[in-house]
């Protein structure tokens, strides 16, 4: 082995930055994907990537955008790894610009910005209305070059099947299948890096990628890798229902104009463009002036649907409402928008710059995810070249993008991810350097690496011979339709408690269902026998930790434990406020804390444990898009403050 | 009773194993995809007899079209089987692997060639490293434009399956890899090292061996303007070499 091979597990935005940066700093680096790295997952993410480059004239500030994440994830996120990404966003965009993105321009020749959820600024590089796509095209570029160089290895449709952990517990290698041959084979390298995504496809149909098992996360969850804030997920509010998929229309079509609204009577027969505009719900801009259509995506979806199932309101009583472009030029809409409203006619056969779109709102994003540390400098921001960052509990394995838990707290911002992906790529890159100049890790012994090897091949043979009466697929569908239905946009005690007997269920049906294929070739069904068995080992952590938080906060949304402010009319001097605010703090003292699942061998659910965050940098607080709550909580703390003094 | 999609495809156990074909029948439902005929048969593998059969193999990632994964001959034309939309095709609907890459299982090919070759002409920006430079070049709208026409190429390879001078055993790099030379020397930065792009350009299995066939351009689900490509690529070769000799 060469002494500075690293293996990087995943070839979305994270993986491709970390193996760029650390061919760059000077190492080796084995590439291991599903899919042709081109092909993956960041591919499908259309609206943008956020950073305060402030070209408009706008006073925004990296601090500023800091503030927003921070609040947009209900302060869950831990403050100085948020803190050094959005400082570190605008130099992201302008490197990636320098790499060829074909990002769009002003005029002037400079980039533009398009404004996105949960901010007042346009902070949000696009390029056209593919913009992962482009992103990761230049990352995959890059990464070829070093490839060209011979500093790159990639095993592409292979699968990560195993950590190799030495007997002090460090990793010093990894276990993959090729996905063709079927073949097992172990690889040594200093450290492990799982850049390898989300896990949306225990939700079943959702926005995500075929690929988005989340296989590689389950594995090194069972070789004892925390997970970090499972319960943690995004519904994207404006998805295309479809039936092999959930595709999306980008929260860009909503910061391009677009309108949402159902007709104001229940059960209304009449086309969309019969109804008049009086008789027309624009409901997010109605309970949110300050920031109408583009409020963040948690309250976006929640209020969609709520909107169908509890008021009846949706379009023909359907779980459906309008997105409403029409009013739009459609040159214009051509332009800014037209790779997406493409991707809704080509699926759906209607022309949305002439028809409103229908949309409801669908499982998108993970914001937990495995479990990824960082050292902070005394000035609270992420302490550079420290082999901590993003590093996880276990030595040697770290944790990037979507795949880890860190930046998005509760409820991810959108145009964020692409960011933290990058940013926390690059990052690791440095880690990575750190870590191989100071290493004294010896080589691997043979003799594990051929172990391990082995242990793959056999658990693998078993499942391949695996020949009861269940269809795996078959219960993978009943698996999302379960997770969707009772843990996705409204959570319920009793439902979540029935959820997690019916997850139980699931697992004993695994026992019993068929690989469906013997092959020794492409066979995509006996390995789909282990990701499915990952997705329920998955979806245990999320339901029990989901049951466990007896709160909202952000995309986790409990009706029976919420805290609703007062509403906009009441006077800032009326008791309901300081009782709002009462409760909020108790809430925060109980519940502004990491969920912390960990695999335990000895049962079949995991143990939950809790950290604090670090919330060094700014105070939690209620969150506010109305506008209205600021001058009472200004006020609120005045007095506490002033009784705190007196006592 | 419930309509049914009558679908045809052609399989291959391994990849030296020979071909065969295997009627399905799958239920219908409104709004189905290729991929969706695919998933059903997975959740119940029987052919149209009602026979067992392993589930179909093939390669799928996006299914918005935007990856490239799920290129598949469909009816006899090759395209991504995501966009593939039942209400719009003739039944009994045709599945067959690409032609002209070598098949691994089924319906899913290797693919391998594309990138090799994007690797042969340098198909990136060589920048002086990834530490904070400033902004990048200033660049016109327009440019743009055009420029982000080329970079939505998802190297599916559907330009290279319809190509007369594209073949199994040959090594003409292809279409979509001119493309992305074209687009490389494009930009403000890729610009500079145009001549030593075009110098790989011509090498063996490069541009000299495109018939001008014009399919491409036609297959291309991206509408990239790769006949275009190929003619700007072949004056920039003229000049270079002109420009060349007028420096020796
Ligand atoms: C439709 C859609 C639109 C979006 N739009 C935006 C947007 O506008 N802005 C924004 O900021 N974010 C957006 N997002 C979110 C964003 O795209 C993703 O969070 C991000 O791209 C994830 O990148 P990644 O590098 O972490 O992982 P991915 O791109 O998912 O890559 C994961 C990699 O890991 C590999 N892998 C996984 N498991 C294994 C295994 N077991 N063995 C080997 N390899 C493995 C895969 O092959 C792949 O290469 C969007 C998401 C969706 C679904």
């Amino acid at each position: 082995m060469s002494e500075k091979r690293v293996l990087i597990v995943g070839g979305g935005l994270a993986g491709l930055a970390a193996a760029m940066k650390a061919c760059e700093l000077g190492l080796e680096v084995d590439i291991f994907s599903m899919v042709h790295v081109k092909r993956s997952h960041s591919v499908c993410a259309q609206g943008g990537i956020n950073g305060a480059v402030n070209t408009k004239g706008e006073g925004d500030s990296p601090y500023i955008h800091f503030v927003d994440t921070i609040k947009g994830g209900d302060f869950l996120a831990d403050q100085p790894p948020v803190l050094s990404m959005c400082e570190a966003a605008p130099s992201v965009i302008n490197m990636m610009d320098r790499l060829g993105v074909t990002f769009n321009r002003t005029p002037e020749g400079l980039l533009d910005f398009r404004r996105f959820g949960g901010t007042l600024h346009h902070r949000t590089a696009f390029a056209g209305a593919s913009t992962g796509q482009q992103l990761l095209y230049s990352l995959d570029e890059q990464v070829r070059r070093w490839e060209a160089e011979g500093k790159v290895r990639k095993f592409e449709n292979w699968e990560f099947t195993r950590l190799i952990l030495d007997k002090d517990g460090r990793a010093v290698g990894l276990v993959a299948q090729d996905l063709t041959t079927m073949e097992f084979k172990s690889f040594p390298g200093l450290a492990v890096v799982l850049a390898t995504g989300g896990p949306g496809l225990m939700f079943g149909k959702t926005t995500n990628s075929t690929i988005n098992f989340g296989s590689a996360t389950s594995a090194a969850y069972k070789q004892g890798v925390w997970y970090g804030n499972p319960e943690m997920v995004q519904i994207h509010p404006t998805g295309i229902p479809g039936s092999d998929k959930l595709r999306l229309i980008s929260e860009s079509a909503r910061g391009e104009g677009g309108r949402v609204w159902v007709p104001r009577k229940a059960g209304d027969k009449r086309a969309w463009n019969e109804i008049p505009p009086a008789e027309r719900y624009y409901f997010l801009e109605e309970r949110y002036p300050l920031y109408g259509n583009l409020v963040p995506r948690d309250i976006a979806s929640r209020e969609i649907a709520l909107i169908c199932t509890k008021e009846g309101l949706g379009i023909g009583g359907r779980q459906a409402v309008y997105l409403d472009l029409t009013h739009q030029p459609e040159e214009y809409l051509l332009k800014k928008l037209g790779a997406i409203l493409d991707i809704y006619e080509k699926f759906r056969g209607v022309d949305p710059k002439k028809v409103p779109m229908e949309i409801y709102p669908a499982y998108h994003y993970s914001m937990g995810g495995l479990y990824a540390g960082y050292e902070a400098d005394s000035t609270g921001r992420l302490l550079k070249n420290s082999p901590k960052n993003q590093e996880t509990n276990i030595p040697g394995v770290y944790a990037i993008g979507e795949a880890d838990h860190q930046y998005h707290g509760a409820n991810r911002l959108g145009a964020n991810s692409l960011m933290s992906c990058i940013f926390a790529g690059l990052v690791c890159g440095e880690s990575l350097a750190a870590l191989a100049k100071n290493s004294k890790t010896a080589e691997a012994a043979s003799s594990l690496l051929e172990s391990e090897c082995k242990l793959e091949e056999e658990t693998y043979k078993k499942l391949a011979a695996q020949d009861g009466p269940e269809n795996p697929f078959v219960i993978h569908k009943e698996l999302g339709d379960a997770m969707s239905a009772y843990c996705l946009i409204e959570r319920h005690n009793g439902e979540l408690k029935k959820l997690q007997g019916m997850v139980d269920s699931f697992a004993e049906r695994l026992k019993k269902a068929s690989s469906l294929d013997k092959s020794n070739s492409g066979n995509m069904s006996a390995v789909f026998l282990r990701q499915l068995d990952g997705m329920i080992t998955m979806s245990k952590a999320v339901v029990d930790a989901a049951l466990l938080r007896d709160e909202c906060r952000g995309a986790h949304s409990k009706p029976d434990f919420d805290n609703p402010a007062p509403s906009k009319e009441t006077p800032i001097e009326d008791p309901a406020w300081t009782a709002y605010y009462e409760k909020f703090l108790a809430q925060t003292q109980t519940w502004l804390k990491t969920t912390v699942a960990k695999y335990d061998p000895k049962k079949s659910h995991p143990t939950i444990e809790y950290q604090t965050v670090d919330t060094r940098h700014l105070e939690p607080e209620p969150r506010d898009y109305t506008g209205v709550g600021k001058k009472a909580w200004a006020k609120f703390k005045e007095k506490r403050q002033a009784t705190q003094a007196k006592a | 009773m419930s309509k049914n999609v009558e679908i045809l495809v052609k399989r291959q156990d391994s990849p030296k194993a020979p071909s065969y074909w295997v009627e399905f029948s799958v239920p219908y439902e409104e709004g189905m995809n290729v991929i969706s005929l695919l998933q059903g048969i997975r959740r119940d593998p029987k052919d149209k007899s009602g026979k067992s059969v392993t589930p179909v193999t093939w390669e799928s990632s996006c299914l918005e079209e935007v990856c490239g994964a799920c290129t598949m001959v469909i009816n006899g034309k090759v395209r991504q089987a995501c966009t593939a939309l039942v209400d719009q095709l003739e039944q009994p609907i045709k599945l067959e692997p690409m032609s002209k890459f070598p098949v691994e299982r089924d319906l899913r090919v290797n693919r391998q060639r594309i990138f090799d070759n994007l690797k042969k002409v340098n198909a990136w920006v060589e920048v002086d490293g990834y530490h904070d430079l400033g902004p990048g070049p200033r660049q016109n709208p327009d440019d743009q434009t055009t420029t982000y026409k080329y970079s939505e190429c998802m190297s599916c390879g559907c330009c290279m399956e319809v190509c007369p001078q594209f073949t199994k055993d040959n090594d003409f790099i292809g279409a979509a890899v001119l493309g992305q030379a074209r687009l490389f020397n494009m930009h403000p930065t890729g610009e500079m090292q145009m001549p030593k792009r075009l110098d790989k350009v011509t090498d063996k299995g490069g541009i000299q061996d495109c018939g001008l066939a014009q399919q491409c351009v036609k297959a291309c689900p991206k509408h990239i303007p790769l006949v275009e490509a190929i003619g700007q690529l072949q004056r920039d070769i003229t000049v270079n070499k002109v420009f060349g000799a007028l420096k020796k």
